[in-house]
């Protein structure tokens, strides 16, 4: 019964997960974390999990890999890694298949690399740990595998320590760490979350290929459908710790059969669309808590299809959907769904047209000054430009989207608008005012309440011990709005209903309350002093998929009804294309397009925006994308190249002239219907640009 | 790095100064002045003597300038006294002659006379310092390997019985002072009944000739109070690194628990202890002055007390900037060896 694991001849499925249970025990209670999840992976498969946070799609992962620490144990079914059960195996036997024959790739590259120890020693120790290979060897395999995953000048690479790459060459040396033995089966849990859309592109392009060339199964964990949808060959979709279906990509994607995953399509919305064509349908309700799950189906009670009485009662167990192959749903109704309904919206209110300009910004500059080693201090001052000549203007009751990956200036910007920086040189005007030099300290009550912000993270923002109730009022109070309590407790309330949370919640402490919950405090907090310029840096980012959608729809219906100026700050081109009026494109400070959403999401593109649209995943299989990756990572603000600031990376630099683009900041152009691109091409390159994504005639009725 | 030690080397010359100035000011306060003019003159003076005694031996200058000679910046001062006789600092209060120096501070190296043992500052700081340093040596042979292993021992396996059973024993070693605990094991130890023919309970015979039976006790009982409290770090931070991703990261690539803990682990763990040893150097010195005494070991604390108990101000002041010395060094090489360990903060 002593397989040789490494035998190459073994050609049944690599991993083979059957009704596998999963459940974490603390004191209280035991909290199943994974439910009857079973599933297959052929060699040179791949295989995608997708779902939201909190699923158990990383427990999965992690029991695949035997690790699920001190609380968590595997209560039943079996993982057999090429026919051998995991769950019986020794601790030795474990450490022998771990690295070499399942390897794993990780969230959050920086924290996975060992800060105190060489690349190339962490990558060395592969191959001497589990082929006992000679220290030269092993020296010449990483370097062999760290040029596979395309990292520039190997040998200095191997030799420095993971704090000196950036995030996406930390992430390619985790994939070289995963195939130094050339492994059977890869997991990847989230592996691009933490990086920018066109490293995270060039990442996963590497993945796919790497895949192929050593024949290795994957196993793909994703939030992202989009992603899965251009990895893998196989989904599976997760939901509060069970799979709800699976199938082949085209099946699933196409002819789904279970009403989350339906949902799950209907609330991400996709860049080649924008609101008209294609409504978001958010998720009612929350998703349960692992002790707090409902009887029967689990996502009964938000489910549009719910029928009392039968899918509350009993397990609900995956049954086939005939026709396909493999394809499984856990749905009872599955059979009697119309699947092709057309989505049903409320009634949708007209966007009032944009007003006058409230806001206008005249080559705004923020520079900053860093000296080289905080520790040297005095000499070597490095100028970093945040912001370069920023121009633009904002109207009342429109969006503005600010698009752009790290660094390119827009949370400077932010700041700037909002007074915790001063501007280094150009103006802004708020109502035809100067408060670019003006500190938040020095502003008006009326200044500080008219420009507001709702940030990124929920959970860091709201101060955890104090009600919920009494963050607005204290808002209130900043802006002297109401003249005694119960008028700003009346205030507090109204706002509550404006951002609709329940009237009680009022009484409740942040850490009561999920994400999105926690956001639409932050939003009525932004609003609590009439605001009317809200900044919005990645409102939704931090949240999940499910939530985004509703939460996006508050902040536009709130903005339709209060007439706001939203500034919308993000990275994500579809939710950008689905709620904005006008989009600014951002690159290491400079503003290379501004036009109308048609605009900026057609053809002429700036090359940069070319290249940001080709790699948002885009979970649809029947739109065709182009496929541009670009080299290399976003060069460091505090060094920038000269002439043009994308021309380390642009592809069409030769058509424009090398020496043109390496020495002369473009200017901006003003094409047709005052868009304005920043780039040396000529007219005619720029009108023969074709669309990078191309939605079929279908969806588009 | 050059300049980064130079820098360092600066702010801690500066330190030196205030913190020598503050000794100096304190020991040169009136009462103490007055004092020393009755216990080395005449013990009979009316306050108009002790104010002439004073004047006469240069005592009754501004602070500053009296910091100044004695720092060795400012020449030292040539009084011709009320009662007719000239004295000069340079020549120890006598007359001055030819080949008296100008300057006579502790930078000149004259650190002055000792009224107690009536020798040469210099000579018993230098002698008293090293029968310390070689206490502290064995102190620290014991303290930080100990430490060390108790910390990574317990911190490897969170709640486990190990590290709940270390944790407790550091805890109760840490949270008892060496007063107490000195005192404990002499009467454990040093008794006829139990290990008298082992542990001696005094040191004294250890300054010529340290062995087991008459150092084990003074060395234990200092390391025993600054081992719990390192312990206690390196466990705190051991835990936290074992729960870091990258230890997961290790674990998955199929490196084996020992090696995990030995290779990843380890220097990571040992950033944050480093530091507290290194602070632990002016607490070890606290606890010299408390041993020595205690053990009859003639070191450096030992000395400390004597001067401060005799108003022994040229001592005093000496020993003082030696401890400020000693201290200030230890974090320098604290600092440095942070630098190393931590390849994040290295400056390239």
């Amino acid at each position: 019964m002593d397989y040789d694991l490494r035998n190459d001849a073994y050609d049944g499925p690599i991993l083979e997960i059957d009704k596998l249970s999963i459940s974490f025990f603390t004191r209280l209670r035991e909290i199943p974390a994974v439910m009857d999840f079973s599933a297959k992976i052929m060699p040179g498969e791949a295989l995608g999990i997708v779902g939201e946070s909190g699923c158990g799609k990383s427990t999965v992962a992690l029991g695949v890999m035997q690790d699920l620490g001190v609380n968590g144990r595997i209560v039943g079914g079996s993982i057999k890694f090429k026919g051998r059960d995991l769950n019986t195996m020794t601790q030795e036997e474990l450490r022998d298949i771990r690295g070499s024959q399942i390897a794993m790739i990780y969230q959050e590259p920086m924290a996975s690399l060992n800060p105190a120890m060489r690349i190339g020693k962490q990558l060395m120790e592969v191959p001497m740990i589990h082929e006992g290979v000679s220290e030269k060897d092993a020296y010449d395999r990483a370097l062999e595998v760290v040029t596979d995953v395309k990292l520039p000048d190997p040998a200095r690479i191997l030799n420095s320590f993971p704090h000196q790459l950036s995030g996406g060459q930390q992430q390619r040396i985790v994939i070289a760490m995963a195939l130094m033995s050339k492994p059977s089966l890869l997991i990847l849990d989230e592996p691009t979350t933490a990086l920018d859309v066109t490293v995270e592109a060039a990442v996963v392009d590497l993945v796919k290929d790497l895949g192929k060339k050593y024949g290795t199964s994957m196993l793909f964990i994703s939030h992202n459908l989009g992603l899965v949808l251009e990895t893998c060959d196989r989904i599976c979709v997760m939901y509060s710790g069970e799979a709800v279906e699976r199938g082949s990509i085209e099946d699933v994607f196409d002819e789904m059969q279970h009403p989350y995953t339906q949902a799950l399509f209907r609330s991400i919305p996709l860049p080649g669309a924008d609101k008209n064509a294609r409504p978001l349908v958010a998720i009612p309700g929350n998703f349960p808590l692992p002790h707090e799950r409902p009887s029967g189906c689990n996502f009964g009670p938000r489910c549009d299809y719910f029928e009392a009485g039968r899918c509350d009662v009993g397990n609900i167990a995956m049954r086939p959907i005939p026709g396909n192959d493999r394809h499984e749903s856990r749905c009872l109704r599955f059979e009697e769904i119309d699947w092709n309904a057309p989505i049903d919206v409320g009634p949708q209110t007209a966007k009032p047209e944009p007003g006058r300009v409230v806001l206008k910004m005249d080559n705004l500059k923020k520079y900053y000054e860093v000296a080289a080693s905080a520790l040297f201090g005095g000499k070597n001052k490095k100028v970093v430009k945040a912001n370069e000549t920023l121009s633009f203007e904002a109207r009342e009751a429109e969006t503005l989207a600010i698009v752009g990956e790290s660094g390119c200036g827009k949370s400077t910007f932010a700041k700037v608008l909002m007074g915790l920086e001063t501007a280094t040189d150009g103006q802004i005007l708020l109502d035809n005012q100067n408060i670019e030099s003006t500190p938040i300290e020095a502003r008006d009550t009326k200044t500080v309440a008219d420009v507001q912000m709702v940030f990124q993270n929920p959970f860091d923002t709201l101060n955890p011990s104090m009600t919920v109730g009494r963050q607005i009022i204290r808002a209130l109070e900043i802006f002297k709005i109401g003249n005694t309590d119960d008028d700003r407790r009346n205030r507090m309330l109204e706002l509550l209903d404006l951002v609709k949370l329940p009237r009680a919640f009022a009484d409740r402490m942040p850490r009561q309350l999920s994400g999105g919950q926690k956001q639409r405090v932050g939003i009525a907090r932004a609003f609590a002093g009439g605001a009317r310029i809200v900044v919005a840096d990645e409102p939704v980012s931090a949240l999940d998929v499910s939530v985004q959608a509703a939460v996006t729809d508050l902040l536009m219906e709130i903005q339709r009804n209060e007439k706001t100026t939203l500034l919308f700050i993000s990275h994500d081109l579809s939710i950008v294309r689905y709620l904005s009026d006008r989009v600014m494109v951002m690159y290491l400070g400079h503003v290379v397009e501004l036009g109308t959403t048609e605009q900026v999401f057609s053809p002429p593109y700036h090359p940069y925006t070319e290249a940001l649209l080709s790699a948002v995943p885009i979970a649809d299989t029947s739109v065709k994308k182009k496929h541009i990756v670009l080299d290399g990572d976003i060069p460091s603000a505090m060094n920038p190249p000269s002439g043009c600031p994308f021309q380390t990376r642009c592809h069409w630099k030769d058509r424009a002239g090398k020496s043109l683009c390496e020495t002369q900041v473009p200017p901006m152009r003003i094409l047709d219907g005052g868009h304005q691109v920043k780039c040396h091409l000529s007219d005619e390159d720029l009108a023969n640009m074709e669309p990078v994504i191309e939605m079929p005639a279908t969806a588009a009725e | 790095m050059g300049l980064f030690i130079l820098r360092r080397l600066g702010v801690m010359i500066l330190t030196a100064l205030c913190l020598t100035f503050i000794v100096f000011w304190l020991t040169n306060l009136y009462p103490n002045l007055e004092k020393l003019a009755k216990t080395q003159g005449n013990f009979r003076m009316s306050d108009e003597q002790v104010e002439t005694y004073l004047g006469n031996r240069g005592y009754t200058q501004a602070l500053p300038v009296k910091y100044g000679q004695w720092l060795g910046v400012l020449p030292g001062y040539v009084i011709e006294g009320t009662d007719g006789e000239t004295r000069a600092r340079c020549a120890a209060g006598r007359a001055p002659t030819e080949d008296t120096a100008t300057f006579c501070g502790i930078l000149q190296g004259e650190w002055g006379q000792s009224t107690v043992f009536k020798d040469e500052v210099g000579s018993i700081v230098s002698t008293r310092l090293g029968l310390t340093g070689k206490l502290m040596f064995w102190v620290m042979m014991v303290m930080v390997p100990g430490a060390l292993i108790i910390g990574v021992l317990a911190g490897m396996r969170e709640g486990s019985r190990t590290d709940r059973s270390l944790s407790t024993v550091s805890i109760v070693s840490t949270a008892t002072p060496e007063y107490v605990s000195g005192v404990i094991l002499i009467a454990v130890f040093a008794t006829p009944l139990f290990g008298m023919q082992y542990f001696k309970g005094t040191a004294t015979s250890a300054m010529d000739d340290a062995n087991f039976n008459n150092f084990f006790l003074p060395v234990i009982t200092i390391a025993l109070y600054g081992m719990g409290y390192i312990a206690r770090m390196t466990r705190a931070s051991m835990t936290e690194v074992m729960t870091a991703q990258y230890i997961r990261t290790a674990r998955l690539k199929g490196v084996s628990f020992p090696n995990i803990v030995m290779k990843h682990a380890l220097r990571n763990a040992l950033i944050a202890p480093f530091t507290v040893i290194m602070l632990q150097f002016p607490w070890l010195l606290n606890g010299v002055v408390i041993v020595e005494t205690l053990f009859n070991y003639k070191g450096f604390g030992w000395t400390l007390v004597q001067a401060a108990s005799n108003n022994d101000i040229e001592l005093l002041l000496g020993v003082s900037v030696v401890s400020v010395f000693v201290v200030l060094v230890t974090q320098l090489i604290s600092d440095i060896g942070y630098v190393f360990l931590n390849p994040r903060i290295r400056i390239s």
